[in-house]
């Protein structure tokens, strides 16, 4: 039996999805877009599937989430809809129950937070509910864990007697709307049937006028006439246009509704402890320094005190473990070739990849804590107005901020955003904010040229990242993400604590995800570098790293930086390099100069002049991500076409940034 | 008057919808319809977005954006 769940943003919907699921999810994507699906087997019940449809107000085909949700009920014909509803904020959810009643499926409504509710003095007459709605309702509290069996028992009844929603008929005052409807169900009730689809759904999107209903339905033009008439008549009469009217005749059967069988509590303690915590949160003089003050010590906590912290610690264990395959590969008299193979190149790449899953573990939790108790949506709220001038709004913040850290999980964290034009704007942005991995470049070429100014160079080389991104930013505005931005009209929940079941959930998942990608596309990519580091053109193994393959591809490409001062192969191998993790760079540069790190900035004299060097800092800063960063984008934006559009452009953006840097400095100095 | 219009801590009452597409459709579909009242919370730090209280529940929208909606102010 699949029941498919469905509800309001914000209304506990993924806590209730835990708590009939616990661990056994399946993640992934919806065909074709980016929309996540989970799925999870029922805890206690054979054969019990619920899939865990995208939080949304409505389901008219406006969002990629409202189609997809729309699209399984309609097509993969779900044994039954689990409508869940916050009962603290029940007119608005509603709303969207009374489009799923219109789809005819066995319904069952979940009203949520009941806990809250009657602790605020408020009550909810269920059976009498029930009765108005025409499909069973079971007050739960998700969180704790209450009314869950029941729930479940009640859904499983429902969608096996297949008991249908008796309720559809939601404009019972006899008005102009619903003659309207009653005109036009008359008209393609036979339509309807044949193809096998409800009825009061295909009329509601008739009179709402979106989608291509009257293709599906294969309405002539006479009857598209008739059709056209009765809502003109209806807009006529009510004095409103038709999408208007439909949403006043759902929300005046709604006001009924509760008014006959909802006690309203007073304004409840969450709700007066939300306004007394945004009096800081989003406060006018306090808003952004507290925001600062928490993304300073998220910031730091992950990449310095707790997730780098553990990130070292697995770097140093994947270490030993290689050393000790090392020998036993030795002592097993192994071809060097393979044992290189697997040393130097599937475990050092793998491994280089693995240890970052602390730092990206960490950072999920800290974001999943921000999401879950509604600080992010405040983060939108505060941030918005200045986002807006480059065309993003305040939810990509946290995303690009991520950047500055690590660029793999900020590109994972634009899940969080809701609109699917903000996402990919996002992740191509992102790369312009500089990682922390390119901090080992940075620091080793502002000490061997610029010794006394290294902190300036550094600053300079951000702040270059970030004008650079912005210039990105506006020509993306105005060229492929033309258009209105998407509506900033966004709910601000009340500020609730997470519950420790659905982060830990969720970072299981994180991490899941990531060791996958590290052993799948990273190890294939770590495998190709070996190859062209060990490998000259006649395959032979080569004893010094100038004959490889890689260094045959650095003499080739290097030509190409000729215009910004530094046509060296080394250069250029060592950029390549960078593709697998940036500070490959120095590491490169440092074995193909025959020295070590700590002595490589009195080296780099021969290969650069303080000029060069601010050249290929300034290219090295905008170029390509490293692999990881892109099989992030690639997995995000689900195109392998448009992830190498990504590789293409910002390393077309670096050689031009470094050439205008080259050329005015040749100028100036 | 328009909704970003009223003062914070006032409260009024939609008289008519107006945007456009995706805008308007969030707009009744988050209850902002004809007659209902809506309190103005909050602006965010600069002044844009603002917050409004309706429904019982919290909504933030840009200032452009309640620009479309017409209200009539209530007195206290």
């Amino acid at each position: 039996m699949v029941f498919a769940l469905v509800g309001n943003q914000n209304s506990g919907k993924t806590t209730l999805f835990n708590a009939l699921t616990g661990s056994n999810q399946h993640v992934g994507n919806f065909p074709g877009v980016t929309v996540e699906r989970k799925s999870g087997e029922v805890k206690g019940k054979k054969d019990c599937t619920i899939v865990d449809l995208p939080g949304i107000y409505s389901i008219r085909p406006y969002t990629q989430e409202e189609v997809v949700s729309t699209d399984f009920i309609l097509n993969e014909h779900p044994d039954g809809i689990i409508n869940i509803v916050d009962a603290t904020n029940i007119e608005r959810n509603l709303y969207l129950t009374l489009q799923i009643l219109e789809l005819k499926v066995p319904t069952v409504v979940a009203l949520n937070m009941m806990d809250e509710v009657r602790e605020n003095g408020g009550s909810v007459d269920v059976e009498k509910l029930s009765g108005i709605l025409g499909v069973p309702v079971v007050p739960i509290a998700a969180a704790k864990g209450e009314g869950i069996s029941e729930l479940l028992e009640v859904a499983v009844e429902t969608a096996a007697r297949k008991v249908m929603p008796t309720v559809y008929d939601f404009c019972n005052d006899g008005g102009a709307v619903h003659r309207c409807i009653h005109a036009i169900v008359h008209l393609i009730q036979d339509h309807a049937d044949m193809l096998g689809l409800p009825c009061r759904f295909c009329v509601t999107r008739l009179i709402e006028g979106d989608g291509d209903m009257d293709v599906r339905l294969g309405i002539n033009q006479n009857e598209k006439e008739l059709i056209e008439h009765c809502v003109v008549e209806m807009e006529d009469s009510t004095g409103l246009d038709r999408n208007a009217a439909m949403a006043d005749m759902r929300y005046n059967f709604i006001e009924n509704a509760v008014a006959e069988s909802v006690v309203k509590s007073r304004e409840s303690k969450e709700h007066k402890r939300s306004v007394a915590i945004d009096r800081v949160l989003t406060g006018k003089y306090t808003a952004i320094p507290v925001f600062i003050a928490v993304m300073f010590l998220v910031f730091w906590l992950t990449f310095h005190a707790v997730g780098q912290r553990m990130s070292d610690v697995l770097a140093a264990g994947i270490e030993l473990f290689t050393q000790a395959a090392d020998r036993g590969l030795v002592a097993y008299g192994i071809n060097p070739v393979v044992k290189s193979l697997i040393i130097d190149g599937i475990f050092a790449g793998v491994g280089s990849v693995l240890s970052f899953l602390p730092i990206v573990v960490t950072l999920f939790f800290f974001l999943s804590i921000l999401e879950d108790t509604g600080y992010m949506a405040r983060i939108a709220f505060v941030m918005d107005s200045m986002l807006r001038k480059i065309g993003l709004s305040g939810r990509s913040f946290v995303p690009m901020l991520m950047g500055f850290g690590c660029s793999v999980p900020a590109i994972m964290a634009t899940r969080t955003l809701s609109s699917d034009r903000d996402r990919k704007m996002t992740i191509l942005l992102t790369p312009y904010m500089s990682c922390s991995a390119k901090i080992p470049i940075y620091a080793v070429f502002s000490a061997a040229f610029f010794p006394h100014h290294a902190a300036l160079v550094m600053i300079a080389l951000y702040v270059t990242g970030i004008l650079v991104g912005i210039l990105a930013a506006l020509l993306f505005k105005s060229t492929l993400f033309r258009g209105k931005p998407v509506p900033f009209v966004m709910e601000l929940p009340n500020y609730r604590l997470p519950s420790a079941k659905s982060v830990a959930l969720l970072l299981w998942e994180k991490a899941k995800d990531f060791i996958e990608r590290a052993f799948t596309i990273i190890f294939l990519g770590s495998i190709v570098i070996w190859f062209l580091q060990t490998f000259d053109s006649r395959i032979n193994v080569v004893s010094n790293s100038a004959d490889s393959l890689l260094a045959v591809i650095g003499r080739f490409i290097a030509p190409v930086f000729a215009p910004l001062g530094f046509n060296d192969w080394r250069v250029a191998t060592s950029l390549i390099s960078g593709f697998t993790a940036k500070e490959s760079v120095i590491s490169t540069l440092a074995v193909l100069l025959g020295t070590s790190i700590d002595s490589l900035g009195e080296v780099l004299g021969t290969l650069f002049t303080p000029l060069t060097a601010v050249s290929f800092l300034v290219f090295t800063l905008l170029y390509t991500p490293c692999v990881a960063a892109v099989a992030a984008v690639r997995r995000e934006l689900d195109s392998a076409a448009k992830t190498l559009s990504v590789i293409i452009s910002q390393c077309v953006i670096a050689w031009i940034t470094a050439l205008v840097v080259y050329t005015i400095g040749g100028i100036l100095f | 008057m328009t909704l970003d219009k009223l003062k914070i801590g006032q409260s009024g009452r939609i008289t008519s919808v107006g945007g456009e597409g995706a805008l308007r459709l969030r707009f009744l579909d988050m209850g902002l319809i004809p007659h209902t009242t809506v309190r103005m919370q909050k602006t965010a730090p600069s002044g844009d977005p603002i917050q409004i209280l309706i429904r019982g529940y919290e909504l933030t929208l840009r200032l452009e954006e309640a620009s479309e909606i017409e209200i009539e102010e209530l007195s206290e």
